[in-house]
């Protein structure tokens, strides 16, 4: 990712599209009037990869359709490069959008969908056929402009809509679940490559996914959704390791919670005491002596060992090897500690070990730095 | 262990039961269709005669070889010979094929708004707004045509109608012209336009629309270059569907039409049952058939190329 591209953290910069208050309710037979969009507000600015996140039916495509002009907002604005589109129909907006079906044209050949867009646009013919060589280049689909859809693999059909998409140079370019349909790792190959593509054209990209690893992967910054609102934006590092709330703790990556209550705030460091009367040293944040919080610890931030710490060291505490989980590349060691709660903890198998130093039913003892966690209040 | 191709093969090879099914169709078809076609086919090219059956040369069988002999020096295109000289027979066709096309048209025009209707209404209004359309066929065909001669008659429901709406001031005369026989082809024929049309505009994937509508295509647009083309197979399919079957249609232009020019259907009918003259009749019938082989072909490649792009 580019160096120091942050144009949301700079007050002088003014956002390329933005939901202004944005609601959108649909009705529903069983559940009366449900909001799919909640009073909503987002910047969007020039240049960025943004990643709408959220689980099913959280609003994060209905959104997208409102810049598209799919939808039309109850309430609130959107604006694009300063300018209300409300109003605007689809065919007249500067955005162009990649569906998750990829929706190609059956009845049309590979360059027949790419030029569809420029036909539109009244584009001279010599120039079309240019653009089209360009875009199938650009997706590397050099030759293949006389196929039809149907003669295409899922992974080809994706950059035919890619490229269609593109073909008309949009200010905004909306994806949409775009590497639902691939497999694993073709997704992961495809996902640096709309990196490379976006940084290369300079295109604003808006891109709807339920894949947390897809969103942290491509996107400059997150809008982590849930329940047609907005829980956190942010940089995919500020969001795992800067989670605002317990539901973006847990809906990103993996996490222990511990629950506990402010005992005292000293200078730099706050102590938390858990149900079992163990004590925890935090960074001191928000929370006030006496609150009540959750201590969020990534499983990857605890060190595992067989030995017990030094007995002045912080946030160690002894517990019993319950399960191992092994991916490869990581372990997952889940302890159980005496009072019944389960800790995860990741440890990289950097050597080539058959014989792991842990195993099932170890006593061991986890600790961590009191930087390492991150102390939530809701 | 790898198969040799010749094993799978062999493997995938049928079983009697399966080959059985298989054939039940050729069977029907070759028992109902292509013998009769062909006695009908051998029957044109005979001549009358004034006997049972009524005409000649009749195969004898008793005579042996020389009876197949004298069968086939009785044989001779006379009959074709007679409809290319005559101007009843060549002005009988070319009428049919013009009432065919424009009733096929009209079939289009009408069908096809109410095809699109139907397909973009709320899919649970879906079941019944096909039972409409193939309501009409729980009464008998022969009775709504009688119908449409009470409607069209001076006295009828239209005239009274147009009366008392003050759009004519004398009762027209709509029965026995060439407009009640494209009132009555148009509306027998409606179902067969609109079903494959609704199947294929059913089908149509919503989001193309908002495709085209994303990069820059306004909706009246979009109608012309994304809906009427993936629609082409089931109007193909529809057209021909009625085509066809009007080129040869009796009842209607027999029921409904003037006596000045008839279609070849009812050139046929005479020739079969009023001048008893079946070898003419089986030559008009032939010369039909070869007629309408070029349009059958067409709607079997389409229906081939609709069936493979389903795969």
């Amino acid at each position: 990712m580019r160096r120091g591209f942050a144009p949301w953290a700079d007050p002088a910069m003014a956002p390329l599209v933005r939901f202004d208050n944005v609601s959108k309710r649909f009705h529903d037979k069983r559940f009366g009037d449900v909001a799919a969009v909640d009073r909503l507000s987002l910047d969007i600015y020039r240049n960025e990869f943004f990643a709408l996140l959220g689980p099913s039916g959280c609003g994060k495509t209905t959104l997208l359709r409102m810049l598209a002009g799919f939808e039309t907002p109850d309430e609130g604005g959107v604006v694009l490069d300063g300018r209300d589109i409300v109003a605007t129909p689809p065919h007249r907006r500067p955005v162009n959008m990649m569906f998750q079906s990829y929706a190609l044209f059956p009845h049309l050949s590979v360059a027949g969908n790419i030029a569809f867009g420029l036909r539109q646009d009244g584009l001279a013919r010599p120039a079309i056929a240019a653009r089209v060589d360009e875009m199938l280049a650009l997706v590397k689909l050099e030759g293949l402009g006389g196929r039809r859809p149907d003669q295409l693999s899922g992974g080809q059909r994706q950059r035919v809509a890619l490229a269609r998409s593109l073909a008309k140079r949009p200010q905004v370019l909306l994806l949409d679940e775009p590497m639902a349909a691939l497999d694993k790792k073709l997704r992961e190959e495809t996902q640096f490559e709309l990196m490379e593509l976006q940084s290369r054209l300079g295109v604003t990209f808006v891109i709807v996914t339920h894949d947390q690893e897809e969103a942290m992967t491509v996107a400059h910054r997150i809008a982590v959704m849930d329940r047609g609102r907005i829980v956190q934006v942010a940089t995919p590092n500020e969001i795992y390791e800067q989670p605002r709330s317990r539901w973006v703790a847990e809906f990103i990556g993996d996490v222990n919670l511990i629950e506990g209550v402010v005992m005292e705030t000293r200078a730099g460091e706050t102590v938390v005491a858990d149900h079992a009367g163990r004590h925890y040293l935090v960074p001191t944040g928000a929370a006030v002596t006496g609150a009540r919080v959750f201590i969020a610890l990534r499983p990857e931030k605890v060190r595992i060992a067989a030995a017990p710490a030094a007995a002045d060291a912080p946030n160690a505490v002894r517990g019993r090897v319950w399960d191992i989980g092994y991916l490869g590349g990581i372990s997952i060691y889940k302890v159980r500690l005496d009072d019944g709660t389960v800790m995860k903890a990741t440890v990289a198998n950097v050597a080539r070990l058959t014989d792991q130093p842990i195993g099932a039913d170890d006593e061991v003892w986890l600790s961590w730095p009191p930087a390492a966690a991150v102390v939530l209040t809701s | 262990m790898t198969e040799t191709p010749a094993a799978a093969h062999r493997k995938r090879s049928l079983s009697l039961g399966a080959r059985l099914v298989v054939a039940a169709p050729y069977l029907w078809l070759i028992a109902f269709f292509l013998v009769p076609f062909g006695i009908v086919l051998k029957i044109s090219l005979s001549e009358t005669a004034i006997a049972q059956p009524p005409y000649m040369p009749v195969l004898d069988l008793a005579a042996g070889w020389q009876g197949l002999e004298d069968f086939l020096a009785g044989l001779s295109f006379a009959n074709y010979a007679t409809l290319a000289g005559d101007d009843l027979y060549v002005f009988s066709y070319l009428k049919s094929l013009k009432v065919a096309a424009l009733s096929t048209a009209i079939l289009v025009l009408c069908g096809f708004p109410l095809a699109y209707a139907m397909a973009r209404a709320p899919l649970r209004a879906h079941a019944l707004l096909v039972t409409l359309i193939v309501l009409p066929f729980w009464t008998s065909f022969l009775i709504r045509v009688y119908a449409w001669i009470n409607i069209l008659q001076r006295d009828g429901l239209l005239n009274q109608a147009l009366l008392w709406l003050g759009i004519v001031d004398q009762p027209t005369t709509w029965l026995a012209t060439d407009t009640a026989v494209y009132i009555g082809l148009v509306y027998s024929y409606l179902p067969f336009m609109v079903l494959p049309l609704y199947a294929s505009l059913e089908k149509l994937d919503h989001t193309l629309l908002e495709a085209a509508a994303d990069l820059g295509c306004p909706r009246w647009k979009a109608f012309f270059v994304i809906t009427v083309p993936l629609a082409l197979p089931g109007l193909g399919a529809g057209a021909l569907l009625c085509f066809i079957p009007i080129v040869g249609e009796f009842v209607i232009p027999d029921l409904l039409g003037g006596s000045d020019a008839a279609m070849i259907g009812q050139t046929l009918w005479t020739e079969f049952f009023a001048n008893k003259d079946w070898p003419v009749a089986s030559a008009v019938a032939v010369v039909l058939v070869v007629l309408l082989v070029a349009p059958i072909a067409v709607y079997q490649h389409l229906q081939a190329r609709e069936i493979e792009g389903r795969r």
